[in-house]
């Protein structure tokens, strides 16, 4: 219940903003198994949002419910304040890009972007019309005569989302619809996608599982996991302040410590680790005393050091060195516990010194980067 | 597995669930009226009195069963013994379906297998090549065997001419020749179920049992052949069961020694000399064979996939 | 591919069973389709090649009969194949795209009872049928025996195709505002139409080739190709016979060849 309202509290911050989807306490039961255990979240008008999670959390079943294309079990859907749970799919002005694009193979890149205006009631050359606009929009103008198995999947890609947009729906679907596309193809369309939003206005709701998409293209990401919401927020909030171990660990990299609290003093909470090493950080709320949680410190947060500097450092021996390019991650084998991930950036190298494996080292944490996790 | 993902998987859905009776409509009506209810009336007229110019009177009798197991002599008054006439047409139907249900498998399995092994690209090409004969008219193939198999046909010719034999062997009108007419015209379902058991086989398992020093021969007993035991009761099934009822061959090249049910069937309803519900009867004895062996076979079908997966 | 002693996939003798499945299937009709060139009254001999016996089957004494026989052949088995596509479509519509309902195996099981049941048995029940209702033998009754058992035969190849088209494609008509019935006819009907096809080519070649049902249930007054040439052949099998017997056969094999070349193409898809 706590954790509800705490929900609601981060989406009630903005709440001069018009909500596009409102989800309701929606369950989703197929017999025994349940897909969908209570999801209540609302998605903000000209909104970028993301659904994030593995696959099987429920995120592509949330969005087939906001389509119509799964019935709601329990709970309800709201569209610009409307009841949808109870309409079919062709009678909710909401469209959707599918994970197969599923254009029509028997028709035109034109017919097919111009059928859901056609559809809608429009003549043919009213909607070949508008259609051919909207080709002009995604610059796929010059194959408008040609059939979907004759473009590339990039190509496809982009006449799905034409086809989508072109009856200007409330709200604009996407499942999944970068993960058939190369990387660089991907990041190009990460970012047309995004400008295409801010240019149509229209909410855009996002399903992936890929984080670090998640985290360039969203206003605010829903990360889920085994059918429930863990956590809704910005993406900063959800990276620099995840709230359990699950978003700590899916969302990045990050290294984990088992840690009871001792003391909670003004929000500062003081643990110590097995081998009796204390430490400090900021509590959070639903950690009380005594309690053994986890600790969170992403790796980049994290500097290394020949001898110790203050209390907080931890001791241990290097293992491996990896180089990832930007970086260098370099995994320790920690004296009291774990093996941690340290990122160091390879900018101002000449300053830095690389602790090879079998040094002794010392791991010490930025200022507030450690972060205590509810699960 | 939440809810199946929009990209698809299933192509079995329920989109015209609110129409589907409807839709079934068409179907349900045409098949049950003509299909269904003849097979009900077939039932009900193999218990009724026979007419004296074909036809029926519409009496109850079990003359027509009588009749089919029973011989009470001339005037029907002596005490009753078994009819062997029929049972033994009956019984040399399911012979010859037999005969030519391993003939067929003989030949069959090793050219489905052969097919089976081919590389992917060219197996749909000889598949093609297995079934144009039999999208061939059924009468027209059994009537090519005739010529081909008479006394002064081509085969005999072909026999003389290599210095097999001296004088012409007389193949038509005998047993054999039935069975080599009816393996001929059912031969493709012979192969295509086989076909389809042994594709699906995965034949890394085999190289995996070689990588245990298997031989071939053992690994083909052991692991392969259990795998495409199903399509082999299948291949036979399809085989066999038309085979029993099957009225062209032995009509056409077996002659008046070799009757099987589906003349005798067909007589009864020839003319002024038939018995309807003698020869609804024998359509009914024979449907309860097929059905019971089909159930068979389905059992065991199912208990073979069961042990492939 | 290795051809290692453990290699299976090569079996001794296979090739030449093979081989000799496709002679043992090949060879009577090669034997037909040469000696309906023979020159020759008889059968027996061979005198040399010559088309005579087809222009015979078109203008000779019996063409009248073979003539009818083949106008009421070709009728019956495009009335019968265009009724039996589609009630065999609607019900494969169903059945496929129409969620698990009870009676689904029985309709299936219904479908399919005219190729479970051996053919002699549903001649016999036909004709039946037609006695104790009175329905008079002829063109009529023919044509509705043809439809029922070209009904499945309609219906596997319109069934498989539908199952292979994902359901995305009317998801995404109705996502479109398309009602579920402009969903069907305009987007799953036109990606169904190899599978018609298909079905519709088998249909019509079943019904052009029966024999035994169309035989019980003709009546006196009526005849089909097949069942005019069994006729014949009772009397004797002649070249004419063979003539008519290797046209069917070309006509079989073209409309074969068609329906594999259709499914081929929507395959490349």
């Amino acid at each position: 219940m706590l954790s509800l309202i705490k929900l609601y509290g981060e989406v009630a911050m903005s709440e001069s903003r018009e909500i596009a989807i409102d989800v309701r306490a929606a369950v989703k039961r197929y017999g025994d198994f349940t897909a969908l255990k209570t999801i209540s979240l609302s998605i903000y008008d000209n909104e970028f949002f993301t659904l994030l999670g593995p696959s099987g959390c429920g995120k592509t079943t949330l969005l087939r419910m906001i389509a119509g294309f799964e019935d709601v079990t329990e709970g309800a859907i709201f569209l610009y304040g409307d009841p949808i749970a109870d309409l079919p799919p062709n009678k909710r002005p909401v469209n959707t890009v599918f994970q197969n694009y599923a254009l029509f193979p028997q028709m035109t890149i034109l017919d097919n972007v111009a059928f859901g205006l056609e559809m809608r009631g429009q003549s043919k050359s009213q909607a070949r019309k508008a259609a051919g606009e909207m080709l002009e929009l995604v610059q796929l103008s010059q194959f408008a005569a040609r059939k979907p198995s004759q473009l590339s999947g990039g190509q496809q890609q982009r006449v799905a989302l034409a086809r989508a947009l072109a009856p200007k729906p409330k709200v604009l679907l996407l499942d999944e619809p970068l993960s058939a596309l190369d990387l660089k193809l991907r990041k190009a369309m990460q970012l047309e996608l995004k400008h295409l939003q801010r240019e149509t206005g229209i909410t855009f709701i996002f399903v992936t599982h890929d984080q670090e998409e998640a985290l360039t293209m969203s206003d605010r990401i829903a990360v889920m996991s085994a059918g429930e919401l863990q956590q809704l927020g910005e993406a900063r909030d959800i990276y620099e302040r995840p709230r359990n171990m699950f978003v700590a660990d899916f969302i990045g990299e990050t290294n984990l410590l088992e840690v009871s609290v001792d003391a909670i003093n003004a929000g500062r909470a003081t643990c110590h680790l097995g081998g009796g090493h204390e430490l400090s950080c900021n509590s959070v709320e639903g950690v009380n005393v005594g309690a053994k949680v986890h600790m969170s410190v992403r790796p980049e947060r994290l500097f290394m050091s020949e001898g110790p500097t203050d209390s907080e450092g931890l001791k241990g021996t290097v293992r491996e060195n990896i180089f990832v390019g930007t970086d260098i991650s370099t995994l320790i084998d920690l004296d009291d516990g774990p093996k941690f991930i340290v990122r160091t950036s390879n900018s101002d190298r000449g300053n830095k010194r690389i602790f090879e494996p079998g040094n002794e080292v010392y791991v010490n944490m930025e200022m507030e980067a450690a972060r205590l996790l509810v699960d | 597995m939440a809810g199946g993902a929009a990209s698809g998987g299933s192509a079995s859905t329920d989109t015209y669930k609110e129409a589907r009776n409807w839709l079934l409509l068409p179907a349900w009506v045409y098949l049950g009226v003509f299909v269904l209810i003849p097979v009900i009336m077939m039932l009900v007229y193999s218990f009724l009195t026979k007419e004296f110019r074909g036809g029926v009177v519409w009496e109850f009798s079990t003359a027509a069963y009588d009749q089919f197991f029973f011989d009470r002599g001339l005037f029907g008054d002596e005490p009753a013994k078994i009819e062997w006439t029929y049972i033994t047409i009956f019984w040399r139907s399911i012979w010859q379906a037999a005969a030519a249900t391993l003939l067929a498998l003989a030949i069959g399995f090793p050219t489905a297998y052969f097919i089976a092994t081919r590389p992917e690209r060219a197996r749909p090409m000889w598949v093609f090549l297995i079934t144009i004969p039999y999208w061939v008219n059924l009468l027209i193939r059994t009537v090519s065997m005739k010529f081909m198999l008479r006394d002064t046909g081509p085969l005999n010719d072909v026999l003389i001419g290599i210095g097999l034999i001296n004088d012409p062997i007389s193949i038509i009108n005998t047993n054999f020749a039935v069975q080599l007419g009816l393996f001929y015209s059912y031969l493709p379902f012979m192969v295509l179920p086989i076909y389809a058991s042994v594709e699906r086989y995965n034949f890394s398992l085999s190289e995996a049992a070689a990588d245990l020093y298997a031989s071939k021969w053992v690994t083909l007993r052991r692991i392969l052949l259990p795998a495409v035991k199903p399509g082999v009761i299948a291949g036979c099934i399809l085989v066999f069961v038309p085979s029993m009822g099957s009225f062209l061959a032995p009509d056409l090249l077996g002659g008046a020694k070799n009757f099987m049910i589906g003349s005798l069937i067909e007589e009864q309803f020839k003319g002024n000399a038939g018995n309807w519900p003698f020869g609804a009867a024998a359509s009914m004895v024979l449907l309860s064979m097929v059905l019971i062996i089909l159930m068979i076979f389905a059992r065991q079908q199912a208990k073979a996939e069961k042990e492939v997966s | 591919m290795r051809r290692s002693k453990y290699d299976i996939k090569s079996l001794p003798g296979f090739f030449g069973i093979t081989i000799l499945c496709l002679f043992i299937l090949y060879a009577p009709l090669v034997v037909v389709t040469v000696y309906s060139l023979n020159d020759s009254n008889s059968i027996t001999n061979w005198e040399g090649v010559s088309l005579r016996w087809y222009v015979d089957v078109f203008s000779g004494h019996e063409s009248q009969k073979f003539k009818i026989a083949a106008w009421n052949s070709f009728t019956i088995a495009i009335i019968a194949a265009t009724v039996a596509t589609t009630i065999a479509t609607l019900a494969a519509t169903a059945m496929v795209r129409g969620g698990k309902f009870k009676l689904r195996t029985v309709s299936f099981g219904l479908i399919s009872l005219p190729l479970m049941v051996p053919e002699i048995v549903l001649a016999v029940a036909t004709l039946i049928f037609f006695n104790s209702v009175g329905f008079t033998r002829g063109y009529a009754t023919i044509l509705i025996a043809h439809i029922a058992f070209c009904i499945p035969f309609a219906y596997l190849p319109i069934s498989a195709r539908m199952q292979g088209i994902d359901d995305s494609y009317e998801q995404a008509a109705q996502d479109l505002y398309a009602t579920k019935r402009q969903a069907f006819t305009r987007i799953l009907l036109p990606m169904m139409i190899p599978g018609i096809i298909s079905g519709y080519l088998l249909a019509f070649i079943v019904s052009l080739d029966d024999f035994i049902i169309t035989n019980f249930v003709k009546g006196a007054g009526v005849e089909t190709l097949p069942t005019a040439i069994f006729g014949s052949v009772k009397q004797g099998i002649k070249p004419n016979i063979m003539a008519i017997s290797t046209m069917l056969l070309g006509v079989s094999v073209i409309l074969v060849t068609i329906s594999y070349f259709v499914s081929k193409t929507d395959n490349k898809k």
